[in-house]
């Protein structure tokens, strides 16, 4: 039992030197991932504001103006740029120099006048399909308030909204959580994909076979600065969210780090596995690539996952970040119960122990 | 044939370099995985699986009251093709589903409903609440039902027409869907992931290993060296784009609505950024581990988040909004879009064009300084 420990102790040692040994390795480990936290995090926005739009107003009625002040003063919109024509609307959609246009006929003051309703027209840019909905949503709202003023009888408020855990709706709270576990995935995946690769490329890994190592030392060993980068990583960006962001966090942190450690054991089984499949470092990597592109897509993050078909619902539960990701919103924002954690957590537990065993066998396989 | 060292340019060493690259590429599958199968993995994902048109969404309705009133706007919710309805008799029985993620809000139809529609609407009639840990599912579900209960309550109250009536249409995409717009953009991801990451592994593996003193030491000068590099990736590009662009117009139903020598075109110049951050990096980094890190946090993620792909750029904050000008992928999602869905509109197409070729002489010009100075060390 001893010289196992020695053993384990030494290779753990080789792993973190392999890792860290080399100044630029470790840049790249933990500098980037924290700028695209700042860089990104602030891009990331489905809102959509500040936007130019295009009017062509036939009218000069004092309904239509109405309706221009409305959408001139409110926040969605920047600039509103005057077409002369038809054509030179066109060109300003063709070209994206505005997101979408309002075209006010002729006969809109009059027809409002007369106790009918008049017709705006809203042309919304269909080549970008989420910005264009989201402005469409909001001039429709602008144009429902601009109705209310003039005939306060008709439309009006039919419901009261309250938005529950981020009352003002704030990106960033939303952002900056789930983007921490997508980075630490990223990185997490990619140190111990490699790790096996770059011995078998380097012929090393035969040295590794022939030593008295067990197949389950190598994968412990392999595992542990993996599992010490992504915890740092985490840890880092989760404090970033909390002092530099301002997220609050109500849930338990002593649960939530727990379901890190079980997250970034499972992104180590998924990445061993891939490792030992791999013979060159390329192959590690771009295997990574194909694994976890699909796998950011599917996660939940840019779109829910009952969007989708049932079959790649079932194929997104064999995903870990997006049991994660439920577990780190529902800490930060909705004081997640144990219950629930714990619901979202075995899923994570179970894939862990799928990937570690079969990457102790493939590189057990290796031995004979 | 003469054997002049570094005397111009000589087409045949250029050939030679580029043969010996293809072999390399052709010889590993993991490079026909990433430029080939990724690619339909992605946009068949960006076609069936991804959407931005949420429908079906999971809310529950709590009815409170038990009057004829409420149970037909109750009805009204379930039968709206946007949700999927949690039928409850107090919000108590739904919070704790919302927390857990089951739900993604509720509406309240409270017990004095029909004495709140008799009043007229000077009060509201329901309670919406949204969970807004995810904003964008929040803001849908608040605005979709708030929809369901102004056309449920038009058919209720006898009211004069409202003044004013919004006649929507979307150019390009009438019937708004997001694979029209999302696979276009994916297109860019997948070039941006040829072009750049396996560029800058594959010459970073160069570095790590030494075999590029070797090729440096042979009489080929660098410009041929790097053009020799290039070109096997270049046309790999533009094969991953054709099979592509092949897939999303017959098999996704996204319309291309330019014409293919326009689309082609705006792919090979895209490359010409796109190759050259790959071999800026790979020369920087001369490591696969690092490189690969590189590629992806300044490749791979600005295309995928800062491109206008997913995310508005005219709504992020001016600094990130003059960091996306120098994204190439920025400039190539906009032409690809036009390109596909609205057409050759060279006023869009030609700076596009131009921004990225600028792009991609500076990053070149780095590159042969680069080069040329760690020949010199």
């Amino acid at each position: 039992m001893h010289a196992r420990l020695i053993r384990l102790r030494a290779q753990i040692v080789k792993e973190l030197l392999c890792l860290l040994r080399d100044p630029k390795s470790r840049a790249v480990m933990l500098g980037p991932p924290l700028i695209q936290l700042f860089v990104f995090s602030f891009a990331m926005t489905l809102e959509v504001k500040h936007i130019d739009i295009a009017l062509l107003n036939h009218d000069s009625g004092g309904a239509a103006i109405e309706l221009v002040q409305q959408i001139q003063s409110s926040d969605l919109v920047d600039r509103v740029r005057t077409a002369g024509s038809e054509r030179e609307l066109a060109e300003m959609i063709d070209t994206q120099q505005v997101l979408a246009s309002v075209v006010i006929p002729e006969t809109f003051s009059r027809d409002i006048a007369r106790g009918n309703s008049g017709t705006a027209q809203i042309i919304v840019d269909g080549r970008k399909a989420n910005a264009g909905q989201i402005a469409l949503g909001y001039l429709q709202t602008i144009a429902g308030n601009a109705a209310t003023t003039r005939r306060p009888l008709s439309g009006g408020e039919t419901a009261t909204v309250r938005h529950e855990f981020n009352p003002n709706l704030i990106y960033p709270w939303y952002v900056v959580p789930s983007l921490a576990g997508i980075l630490v995935t990223l990185v997490a995946l990619m140190v111990t994909a490699l790790s096996i690769a770059r011995e078998r490329e380097l012929g090393t890994f035969d040295q590794l076979l022939v030593s008295p190592c067990t197949p389950s030392e190598i994968i412990v060993a392999k595992a542990i600065p993996a599992f010490l980068v992504g915890t740092v990583l985490a840890s880092l960006m989760m404090g970033a969210a909390v002092l530099l962001f301002g997220v609050p966090f109500t849930g338990s942190f002593g649960l939530l780090f727990g379901c890190l450690m079980v997250f970034i054991l499972s992104l180590v089984g998924i990445g061993l596995m891939i490792s030992s499949i791999c013979s060159t470092q390329q192959q590690a990597i771009l295997g990574t690539f194909a694994v976890v592109v699909p796998a950011i897509i599917m996660s939940g993050f840019a779109t829910p996952v009952e969007n989708m078909p049932v079959a790649l619902q079932w194929l997104a539960q064999c995903i870990p970040l997006k049991h994660f990701l439920i577990i780190l919103q529902g800490s930060f924002l909705k004081a997640l119960p144990p219950a629930d954690v714990f619901a979202n957590a075995w899923p994570m537990a179970l894939i862990a122990a799928v990937t570690l065993t079969l990457a102790t066998r493939l590189v057990r396989s290796k031995l004979q | 044939m003469s054997a002049k060292r570094s005397s111009g340019f000589n087409g045949y060493r250029l050939a030679a370099i580029a043969r010996k690259e293809s072999y390399q590429i052709f010889r590993d599958p993991s490079t026909l995985l990433v430029a080939f199968v990724l690619p339909i993995v992605m946009l068949f994902l960006f076609a069936y699986g991804v959407s931005l048109d949420t429908r079906n969404v999971r809310i529950g309705v709590v009815l409170e009251a038990d009057d004829a009133a409420a149970q037909s706007l109750a009805a009204a919710f379930s039968g709206s093709r946007y949700f999927s309805v949690t039928p409850a008799r107090d919000r108590r029985e739904v919070e704790p589903r919302m927390i857990a993620g089951h739900l993604r809000g509720y509406v309240v139809i409270p017990q004095d409903f029909a004495s709140r529609l008799q009043r007229g609407q000077t009060t509201a009639l329901v309670q919406i609440v949204t969970d807004g840990t995810q904003p964008n599912t929040a803001t849908f579900v608040a605005n979709y039902a708030k929809s369901v209960v102004s056309n449920w309550a038009a058919t209720q109250i006898p009211d004069a027409a409202p003044a004013i009536n919004v006649q929507s249409r979307f150019w390009f995409n009438p019937e708004m869907e997001s694979r029209r717009a999302l696979i276009p953009g994916a297109l860019s991801i997948i070039m941006t992931i040829i072009g750049t990451l396996l560029t800058a592994l594959v010459v970073a593996r160069e570095w790590e290993r030494g075999t590029m003193e070797g090729i440096f030491s042979t009489p080929a000068t660098v410009l041929e060296i790097l053009l020799g590099k290039l070109l096997p990736y270049f046309c790999l590009g533009l094969a991953a784009v054709s099979v592509s662009a092949v897939l999303a117009v017959w098999v996704f139903g996204v319309p291309l609505r330019g014409s293919v020598l326009t689309l082609l075109l705006l792919s090979s110049v895209f490359l010409v950024p796109a190759l050259g951050q790959g071999l800026l990096i790979s020369t920087l980094a001369r490591n696969q581990f690092v490189a690969a890190q590189l590629a992806l946090v300044s490749g791979f993620l600005p295309a995928f988040i800062l491109s206008g792909f997913l995310f508005e750029i005219r709504s992020m904050p001016r600094a990130i909004q003059m960091l996306t000008y120098i994204v190439p992928a920025r400039y190539f999602n906009a032409g690809l879009q036009t390109v596909f869905l609205a057409g050759d509109v060279w006023p869009l197409i030609l700076p596009s064009i131009g921004a990225m070729l600028l792009l991609g002489s500076i990053l070149f010009a780095i590159v042969v300084r680069k080069t040329r100075k760690s020949l010199e060390v």
